[in-house]
């Protein structure tokens, strides 16, 4: 909202200087983002009269010009032709000092002395033509100042923010009331102010319809019917509707000071009749609509609801479809229409008028509409239309229904005053339309809720005396502790006592109100979750990665790419289709960001990212949480997101749209090793965490295949399983659910190399194994195609090997077992190493035989560590590795004999268990 | 007596001779004949058994003086040689050891800065006493809506543009536009009092420039008790001001407008730049706003079944990446989001 500081005071005679008011306005919530000074630079320039023109000898570019100044003769070099003598032109006079900072002094050209400088209109900053010397009209006085020949006056422009819950801010004479009260000045009356008057439709218009129906009609001088006609069935829409029949209106330019004052406000003069509405809407806050009579079939209005797909030409020349598709829930895509006698369409209530029925020059007789139309239909229709106007910001937040007679009687004076060659058009009729109004609301403000809100004693008598300065009434006794206030029409949105306490707070000052140093009673803290989720950052960035922020609105192409094969939930308006879903691995976003890196010729690029998945829900998970209106225990957290400190309120299913998952996800392209940094992370992740440490499970079955083996696990996927009733740490729901390893989209197991890709598995805290088994992750080789699709080129030597992982934090933390907190006792005795290598089976994993190396040597057994890998060639392949084992006992130092025994079990146990064969013989 | 001038000689002989020398081995060979078989020192004492009795022990332990003093001799040129041989090794590898410096290849990532930026607050709020919960980023209408007292066409919903998603009835699954839905599921866990911060991702239908992103990161306070008022507003957002922007920085409030609090205030700390002494960055008004805050509208607490009457309460929330842009000084927001490794490394 623009406010010119001279319309300000017109209602509220405000000395302060503007900067200073500029402070009020915001301490009162009228944030004022702009102060904008109007008119500067015109001090010293004149009007002056051109006397005569002369050349100046030896130069045809510049001339000698003599001009009277107001009785005084002055001498100038002038380099503009476009003027001749007895014109009116403006003269920067010694000494003044033009906009932008330029000063006039005294010159001389050619031997010629200057006194002064004519100036075009841009050089006065008064507008852009700069094509010659501003001629002004021969009416201007010579000598008078321009600024007060043209109707310029200084001024200063506040370019206020308006807040939603202030329709009544929408007005000048609403902020001169704010800034009235609060300065504890008297606030002026809008119709005190002296125009023409060409007659008042509230008092003695000569025809006058006033309906509590639906219908008003009135008859003409001139015998012809005006009608006005709110259907029945649409009466919500529009609670009051009155037409002003102005007849004898010459249409032409608006006088000076309301061109100048609408373009300070933003707004571009039309005529002055247009502009009448506007500068009242800006004043008052109320929009109107004028209509040309005679353009108005029937001479009638019909407000009726738009039906679906019908088409209305606006002012702005663009064709507009109505009441076609929902804005959003509960919208019954009811769209107001202003219809004529033969009921077709000629303007958007609230929005903007049609083009068939707008003024123009021609124009005699005008139909005023002035209506107060439901806010929530305002804002519907606007928003379906994507057309927004001064009209209907104000209809939307709400106008003033009572406000209607004084606009329309300010307009007809303004359009009285300025049409028509002094004579003024004349009201000949004026219809009312309306619902029963509702009576004021009435509120009571009780001076304890006040104390309690605000936190500092406030007597009841100065939160009277802000409201009653601000427009509301307090009927009741001043000796009673709470008081009644009664809401005035022009604040809709007041409608509880906190709205009250609100105002009071605004007017009293909220620096003045006192600060208290609120001091909880609990300890504040992380979850186990959020703790967990700082540890699995700081070990990712021990790994040498750098955390991204990738998009989660991706691509669909992409996601197929990263193969993810569910369905993906969509945008309905996405700023592109390359961003039309939400993505549902971290994949695409990371390999993307990675590929902009790689081309920037980075060659140990590791990236990871902590981010929201979003699969496709199911049917009845969605119905749930928009059914549910999310009244169900325990829903505060994602699933997998703790719900905070300690409350542990996991029950009930979570009432989230999707089940959004947290995922750790990491690219590491560092060539060859890629894998090793990859598994190391996955490795140093557990350790870091104090979990035991995912298994690696392959595809191994028969060999690298190259086909999916569907067989070697089966085992459930917490989280996958996407009814409604999987919660976060809830072991029940997936129990049962058992699935193969590919299910798990959201970690992109298929963009990966089919020979080496294996999936991170977690043992259950509980359960046996095999059954409380959970994949919590992927690792693996990206696939050359999907590097391909991401614009990764194999060729280069640091992506030879591009390597991805992604974990489920919430199954990481939550399944995975903790590795003991009780401290072990350490052997006091020397440790005995023994090296054993094994020739494997090509489905048997060098994990496999750690785990029986560990569980045979038991408690004896300190270390087992690979040394040594070999794969040769041939089918099936020959495998072999070696492990180094370390012995110890708290007992005493162990014997060759004990040695030989546990080195005996040990291979006993992988031959039986797993098929190897040790190499080498019986070593 | 002529033996002991001729000691004295001894060992000012030793003496000049290790002066002279300069290696090890030199060193070895002097003490040989300095104090080895056949050396002065050996022959005094050998010629002791001729020496009268009652002179013996005197002139022996003369003798043994003597034979201490040139074996300390000796020790302390050992001692010197061996120094300096030990100094001449270490000159030798010396080593500049910002080649080392300048070869070594970065080990370590680092966390996002935004991500740095939450924990910071983050731990601001914990050591206040809060606790941190987080929220789905996919919401309902209601959650994101109506019950944070935006009914259906509220006009209040215009200050958001909103990511809708193609699922259940048009409009009325959405990407949140703040982080406030997260309030709501706070106070619906029904455990009150509430002393909780809610970061997380939030996303609005804005074109990216330099100082929006379509998708943001905020945090946003909720405290719901017994005898929450204004004043205790007033006085955290001061007390989180001075904990995390630092001594000499201060808040105030100007009244604003939420639907989901009432009174409503933007809040404003001192420019960090000037420190409220007015610059470019807070266009010479020492003030920078940094967020929203309000009293819990009652309507707000009714919709989650917690009595207003009883219970009052505060939010306030802010954006976390526009704090990280202010503190560094980031020109363009959009950096943020490209990941791109040559601005990763540098903060």
């Amino acid at each position: 909202m623009r406010v010119p500081l001279s319309w300000l005071r017109d209602f509220v005679t405000v000395e302060s200087d503007p900067a200073e008011l500029a402070e009020v306005l915001s301490g009162l919530g009228l944030v004022v983002e702009g102060l904008e000074r109007v008119g500067e630079g015109l001090d010293a320039v004149v009007v002056a009269r051109v006397l005569d023109v002369f050349a100046i000898p030896g130069a045809d570019k510049i001339a000698r010009v003599v001009v009277d100044a107001g009785g005084e003769e002055v001498q100038v070099v002038c380099g503009a032709s476009n003027f001749f003598a007895g014109d009116h032109v403006p003269l920067a006079k010694v000494g003044a000092v033009l906009p932008g900072g330029f000063e006039i002094g005294k010159r001389r050209m050619r031997g010629v002395e200057s006194s002064g400088m004519l100036c075009s209109a841009r050089e006065l900053g008064l507008s852009e033509d700069h094509r010659g010397i501003m001629v002004l009209d021969s009416a201007t006085v010579p000598g008078e100042a321009l600024a007060d020949a043209l109707g310029i006056v200084r001024d200063f422009v506040f370019d206020i923010a308006v807040e939603a819950n202030r329709p009544d801010a929408l007005s000048i004479y609403g902020v001169a009331r704010d800034v009235a009260a609060k300065l504890g000045l008297p606030l002026g009356d809008p119709l005190a102010l002296a125009e023409t008057v060409a007659g008042d439709p509230a008092a003695g218009a000569p025809g006058r319809a006033e309906c509590a129906g639906g219908l008003a009609e009135v008859v003409l001088s001139s015998g012809e019917t005006v009608r006005v006609e709110v259907r029945e069935e649409d009466r919500d829409l529009c609670g009051r509707f009155t037409a002003t029949v102005v007849t004898g209106v010459r249409v032409g330019p608006s006088p000076p000071w309301i061109a100048r004052r609408l373009t300070m406000a933003g707004m571009r003069p039309i005529n002055n009749v247009v502009d009448a509405s506007n500068y009242v809407m800006l004043e008052l806050g109320q929009p109107t609509h004028p209509y040309d009579l005679a353009l108005l079939r029937g001479r009638s209005i019909i407000v009726r609801a738009a039906r679906p797909g019908e088409k209305l030409k606006t002012l702005d020349g663009v064709e507009r479809e109505m009441a076609v598709r929902s804005v959003g829930p509960g919208d019954d895509r009811r769209d107001c229409l202003i219809c004529d006698g033969d009921d077709i369409p000629i303007g958007i209530a609230g929005i903007m008028g049609g083009q068939s029925t707008e003024i123009l020059p021609s124009t005699t007789e005008i139909l005023l509409e002035a209506a107060h139309f439901l806010p929530m239909a305002v804002a519907r229709t606007s928003k379906r239309l994507g057309l927004r106007s001064e009209a209907s910001v104000r209809f939307e937040r709400g106008c003033d229904p009572e406000g209607i007679e004084r606009a329309v009687t300010r307009i007809c004076r303004l359009v009285g005053g300025h049409a028509g060659d002094g004579e003024g058009g004349r009201v000949q009729a004026h219809l009312d339309v309306s619902v029963p109004r509702e009576l004021p609301r009435r509120i009571t403000l009780r001076t304890e809720r006040v104390a309690r809100v605000l936190g500092t004693d406030l007597p009841i008598e100065r939160s009277r005396e802000i409201l009653t300065a601000i427009g509301f009434r307090c009927p009741g006794d001043t000796a009673e502790p709470d008081l009644v206030v009664e809401v005035p029409s022009f604040r809709p949105d007041v409608v509880s006592e906190i709205d009250l306490i609100e105002e009071v707070a605004r007017h009293v000052g909220y620096s003045v109100i006192a600060r208290r140093t609120l001091r909880p009673s609990r300890a504040g803290g992380l979850s186990p979750y959020q703790r967990d989720r700082r540890r699995v950052r700081s070990v990712m960035v021990a790994c040498g990665a750098f955390e991204a922020w990738s998009q989660a609105m991706i691509d669909p192409d992409d996601a197929v790419a990263a193969g993810c094969r569910n369905p993906l939930v969509g945008l309905e308006n996405p700023l592109g289709a390359g961003e039309s879903a939400l993505r549902p691995s971290l994949l695409p976003g990371l390999l993307g960001a990675a590929a902009g890196n790689i081309a920037r010729r980075e060659n140990d690029v590791r990236l990871f990212e902590l981010g929201t998945v979003f699969p496709f829900p199911d049917a009845e998970r969605l119905q749930a949480a928009q059914a549910g209106r999310g009244r169900v225990a325990g829903s505060v957290s994602q699933p997998g997101v703790d719900a905070g400190a300690g409350t542990g309120h996991g029950e009930g299913p979570a009432a989230t749209v999707l089940d959004e998952r947290e995922i750790l996800g990491a690219v590491f392209a560092v060539g060859e090793s890629s894998m090793q940094v990859a598994i190391r992370a996955v490795v140093d992740l557990c350790d870091g965490l104090g979990l035991e440490r995912l298994d690696i499970r392959q595809e191994l079955e028969g060999g690298y295949s190259g086909g999916r083996a569907e067989a070697d696990v089966v085992i459930r996927t917490a989280g996958d399983s996407s009814s409604s009733a999987a919660g976060r740490h809830s072991r029940g729901a997936g129990h049962d659910a058992v699935m193969p390893v590919a299910p798990a989209g959201r970690f992109s197991y298929d963009a990966l190399s089919v020979s080496r890709r294996g999936a991170l598995v977690a043992q259950s805290a509980d359960g046996p194994a095999r059954e409380g088994e959970v994949i919590a992750g992927v690792v693996g080789e990206v696939d050359s195609k999907v590097l391909a699709h991401f614009g990764i080129p194999d060729a280069l030597p640091a992506v030879r090997r591009v390597a991805w992982m992604a974990v489920d934090l919430a199954i990481l933390f939550g399944e995975t077992r903790r590795v003991g907190t009780l401290a072990r006792p350490l052997s006091r005795f020397p440790s005995a190493d023994a090296d054993l290598s094994f020739e494997l089976p090509a489905h048997v994993t060098a994990s496999q035989v750690a785990a029986v190396l560990r569980g045979t040597g038991a408690e004896l057994v300190d270390q087992v560590r690979l040394i040594d890998a070999y794969r040769g060639g041939g089918s099936p392949a020959l495998r072999s590795v070696t492990f180094r084992l370390r012995f110890s006992s708290l007992e005493g130092t162990l014997t060759d004999g004990q040695l030989a025994e546990i080195r005996a079990a040990c291979i006993g146990a992988v031959e039986s268990t797993l098929g190897a064969r040790l190499r080498g013989g019986s070593q | 007596m002529a033996v002991d001038g001729s000691l004295e000689e001894m060992l000012s002989a030793a003496t000049a001779a290790v002066s002279g020398c300069s290696s090890l081995d030199e060193l070895a060979r002097l003490q040989n004949r300095h104090l080895g078989k056949g050396s002065q020192v050996a022959e005094a004492r050998a010629e002791l058994r001729s020496v009268a009795a009652e002179e013996r022990p005197a002139q022996g332990a003369l003798i043994e003086r003597t034979r201490a003093a040139i074996e300390e001799v000796f020790r302390s040129a050992r001692e010197h040689l061996e120094e300096a041989d030990r100094q001449r090794r270490l000159a030798s590898d010396a080593a500049d050891l910002t080649e080392i410096l300048e070869a070594a290849v970065p080990s370590l990532g680092r966390a996002h800065l935004v991500q740095r930026t939450r924990d910071e607050l983050e731990d601001v709020f914990v050591a206040m006493g809060y606790e941190v919960v987080e929220g789905p980023e996919v919401e309902t209408d209601w959650y994101n809506f109506e019950a944070l007292n935006m009914p259906p066409a509220h006009p209040a919903r215009g200050m958001w543009d909103t990511f809708y998603l193609k699922l259940g009835e048009p409009n009325s699954i959405m990407l949140r536009t703040h982080t406030s839905p997260t309030q709501v599921r706070v106070l619906q866990r029904g455990e009150l009092p509430v002393y909780a911060v809610m970061p997380g991702r939030c996303y609005r239908r804005d074109t990216p420039d330099a100082r929006h992103l379509p998708v943001f990161h905020q945090i946003e306070g909720l405290v719901v008790d017994e005898g929450i008022s204004f004043a205790d507003l007033a006085g955290t957002i001061e007390e989180f001001t001075g904990a995390y922007f630092g001594e000499g920085i201060h808040s105030r409030l100007r009244p604003s407008y939420f639907p989901f609090t009432e009174p409503s205030a933007e809040f404003e700390v001192n420019c960090t730049i000037c420190r409220g002494a007015g610059c470019r960055t807070c266009s010479h008004t020492g003030w920078v706003e940094l967020g929203g805050c309000g009293m819990v509208h009652p309507a707000v607490l009714e919709a989650v079944d917690v009595d207003p009457e009883r219970f009052t309460g505060f939010a306030f929330g802010f954006g976390i990446d526009r704090c990280a842009q202010m503190r560094h000084e980031i020109a363009d927001m959009r950096v943020l989001v490209e990941n791109d490794y040559r601005f990763m490394r540098q903060l």
